[in-house]
């Protein structure tokens, strides 16, 4: 067993008894810093800048046409660490000529904020590019349900965003272009 | 088919080493065998070998002779030349012969895979996020294993109708067909019922239904398990689950004594789909589209949910306490259920005893169509006999009851399952008699019972069967039940310990198989639960060999063999 050794305390010399060079010193940092630049931020009323890659709260996005990108192909739902995400899969309806070819559509999507870890791998493993984590970062409710984001609220917060692929749309002038069978 | 009945070996030698295989089996099978994959689309196992997707191309060769003499020709070493084949052949249709020397990882062999799948995947669509095969497809799968992992196709790809719809259950996706005409193969050959070819050359050929037909057969779901990409779709299940969610049970269909052995696919406790389960002394890879509908039974809106006395609703322990004061009645009568698992049977069997109640059965029979669907429309009618629920062959009716009503040696009734009402007894006759139903779902019998007891589909509980060969299969639960449902044994089980308080009886499956295969005469002796395979145990059926079995000849069932069986 190792053998408790007590040191003798050095006893305070008068200055450290007066305790004033300590409190000089700290008041120096406090009038040092008064007139150097703010650094801290009214929030909320003052909103930081969100860098480039900030992983904020996932959300739905729709192509520059206004259109849905997401397939509901489920991927992101079986990804997802924390089981945050909810996808009740649907069909899209033949008729729906703005979609041609995409055949499948959430029925509806849900993302619960109280599971979501902010990881990004939805938006990593998503095929379509219809999930991204944007700069939104905050989000409160006053129940549980509230704190689920549905279908509608998670495209309300997604927007659109740049598409550079088009992929259906590709499909489809492949079949105006005669490659029809 | 696979195999030629010849069960001989021979020696191969596959990518170097001498292995035994089966004589007359291709080379696809014998690679198997040794753990060696050789990708194939359009060859299946249970189907004629058609040879055209190309993808299981090996290289071959066989010992060297003399064409003049026949000497065999010797290297320097003195070891036998092998004659290599310049060019790759097919191993599906390709049998094996002694001494034949097998590469299924040469360069060639790489080449032509690669080859293969990029003419596979030129005009095939990128729809995986959208495609129900997502996860099970075999082009996936070999695209990832064997493909060359780029594309150099930069032309547009192929335009196809999306949503040909080729039956009542069966919608086709024509851009995903890869042509290997399994489908077609299997209409032909298994069901007999010729409706798919394809029309068209090149890259416009299209599968379709010859004209004025349609795939309506009662097993044209086979075709969506069968196609290997996502071209042939369920109707039904289009669009519903992702397959990776899914978590697959073995069961055993209840549809008719044929007992397909199937999967059970679910996420959650909610059932998804039903698959078949290949077994190759029952149902091959097969089984019935109505075989695959049962599921829906489950959330059916007239499942009994809760458990009442006189139409009171209550928990149920009180319940099966006021069951119990009924089941003291002196005039007993148990009407057992075809339906039941064998151990549900046989705790009936031994309540009957313990009552010295009378027993009563019905069979439900339909037509037979010589395939999946037999004539008798219950799972376990061989299990009532086997434990000896009933000695004879029951009829389609519940008529012997009115008999016993009518002498009024019967004023309580337990009914499992059944419905009284359309068994051939009328409302007046039943009018003194206390009715205990235990059910899954609400029928007339139910809604007139003094006391009822919920209880599981086959589908919530584990449990065995015996199909029309006498061939124990056991089945897994493959969901959990409703909340506060138990199962038919453990309510049958608590009967038991309330009657007799001196044997104390166990709702455990495993326990109870213990005292079912105790008995030295009884086919089930010295038979483990556990020990059960997953493709079941063919039982002795001679003891039974008199009986008038309803079952016409059909996929690996023969009554005539059931005769021989026994004459022997």
């Amino acid at each position: 067993m190792a053998k408790t050794v007590v040191l003798p305390r050095e006893p305070l010399s008068l200055s450290e008894r007066t305790y004033l060079p300590q409190i000089v010193t700290g008041l120096k940092t406090t009038f040092s810093n008064m007139f150097k630049e703010k650094v801290t931020l009214q929030y909320p009323e003052e909103k930081p800048i969100i860098p480039k890659n900030y992983r904020g709260v996932p959300t739905l996005v729709k192509d520059p046409n206004g259109r849905e990108k997401c397939v509901s192909c489920q991927l992101c739902e079986f990804v997802c660490p924390p089981k945050a995400i909810r996808i009740t899969p649907g069909a899209v309806s033949e008729d729906d000529n703005s979609r041609a070819h995409v055949e499948k559509a959430p029925k509806e999507f849900e993302i619960n904020m109280l599971r979501c870890i902010y990881c990004g791998y939805c938006q990593e493993v998503c095929p379509e590019e219809a999930i991204f984590l944007q700069e939104e970062y905050s989000s409160s409710g006053y129940s549980r349900e509230e704190m689920i984001n549905k279908k509608d609220k998670l495209y309300e917060l997604g927007g659109t965003l740049p598409d550079s692929h088009y992929k259906w749309d590709k499909k489809k002038s492949a079949e105006d272009d005669g490659n029809d069978h | 088919m696979g195999s030629n009945g010849n069960t001989s070996s021979i020696t191969i030698n596959l990518n170097g080493n001498d292995v035994d295989v089966p004589a007359g089996i291709n080379l696809v099978e014998a690679a198997a065998i040794h753990g060696t994959e050789v990708p194939h689309y359009c060859y299946h196992p249970q189907l004629s070998v058609a040879g055209n997707c190309r993808m299981c191309l090996v290289e071959m060769g066989n010992p060297m002779r003399d064409r003049g003499t026949g000497e065999p020709i010797l290297d320097e070493n003195g070891v036998q030349k092998i004659g290599w084949i310049p060019k790759p052949v097919i191993g599906c249709g390709t049998n094996v012969t002694p001494g034949m020397h097998i590469k299924t990882e040469s360069s060639m062999v790489t080449d032509s895979r690669e080859g293969i799948m990029e003419f596979l995947l030129v005009n095939h669509p990128l729809d995986c996020p959208i495609c129900d095969q997502a996860g099970e497809c075999r082009l996936q799968e070999f695209a990832t294993d064997y493909g060359r992992g780029y594309s150099r196709y930069v032309e547009r790809k192929n335009v196809k109708p999306k949503r040909t719809r080729l039956g009542p259950r069966v919608t086709l996706d024509d851009e995903r067909c890869i042509l290997c005409s399994r489908c077609i193969r299997f209409c032909q050959e298994v069901v007999d019922d010729d409706v798919l070819g394809f029309v068209d050359r090149g890259s416009f050929s299209t599968l379709t239904c010859f004209p004025g037909k349609e795939l309506s057969n009662n097993y044209s779901l086979n075709t969506v398990d069968l196609c290997p990409v996502g071209a042939l779709t369920s109707t039904d299940f289009r669009f519903k689950m992702r397959v990776w969610f899914l978590k697959e049970s073995p069961g055993i269909c209840t549809e008719s004594s044929a007992g397909s052995n199937i999967l059970v696919s679910s996420r959650e406790g909610v059932i998804h789909r039903i698959t078949p389960r290949r077994n190759d002394s029952v149902n091959d890879s097969w089984m019935a589209d109505s075989g695959r509908e049962l599921y829906k039974s489950v959330t059916n809106e007239k499942r009994l949910l809760t458990s009442s006395v006189e139409s009171q609703k209550c928990d149920l322990s009180s319940a099966i306490n006021s069951a119990v004061t009924f089941l003291q009645d002196k005039k007993l009568g148990i009407v057992g259920s075809c339906h039941s698992s064998l151990e549900e049977q046989y705790l009936l069997t031994k309540l009957a005893k313990t009552t010295k109640a009378k027993k009563f059965l019905r069979g439900h029979f339909g037509d037979d169509d010589g395939i999946l669907v037999s004539a008798d429309r219950t799972p376990n009618l061989r299990g009532t006999l086997v434990t000896g629920f009933s000695t004879k062959y029951p009829t389609d009716d519940l008529t012997e009851i009115s008999e016993a009503i009518d002498k009024k040696s019967i004023s309580t009734l337990l009914v499992v399952g059944e419905d009284l009402f359309n068994s051939g007894l009328t409302p007046d006759q039943l009018k003194g008699v206390s009715i205990i139903y235990i059910g899954t779902h609400e029928n007339a019998t139910s809604s007139r019972a003094n006391v009822v007891l919920p209880s599981l589909t086959s589908f919530e509980k584990s449990g065995s069967f015996i199909n029309r060969s006498f061939r124990l299969q056991k089945f897994k639960q493959a969901v959990p039940g409703p909340a506060g449902l138990l199962p038919d044994l453990h309510i049958i089980a608590s009967f038991l310990n309330a009657l007799d308080q001196e044997k104390e009886q166990t709702s455990d499956i495993v326990s109870i198989w213990k005292q079912l295969s105790k008995s030295s005469t009884n086919p089930l002796h010295k038979i483990k639960y556990t020990d059960i395979p997953q493709d079941g145990i063919q039982l002795d059926s001679t003891r039974w060999s008199d009986l008038d079995f309803v079952e016409k000849k059909a996929m690996h069932f023969s009554p005539r063999k059931l005769n021989k069986v026994t004459q022997n």
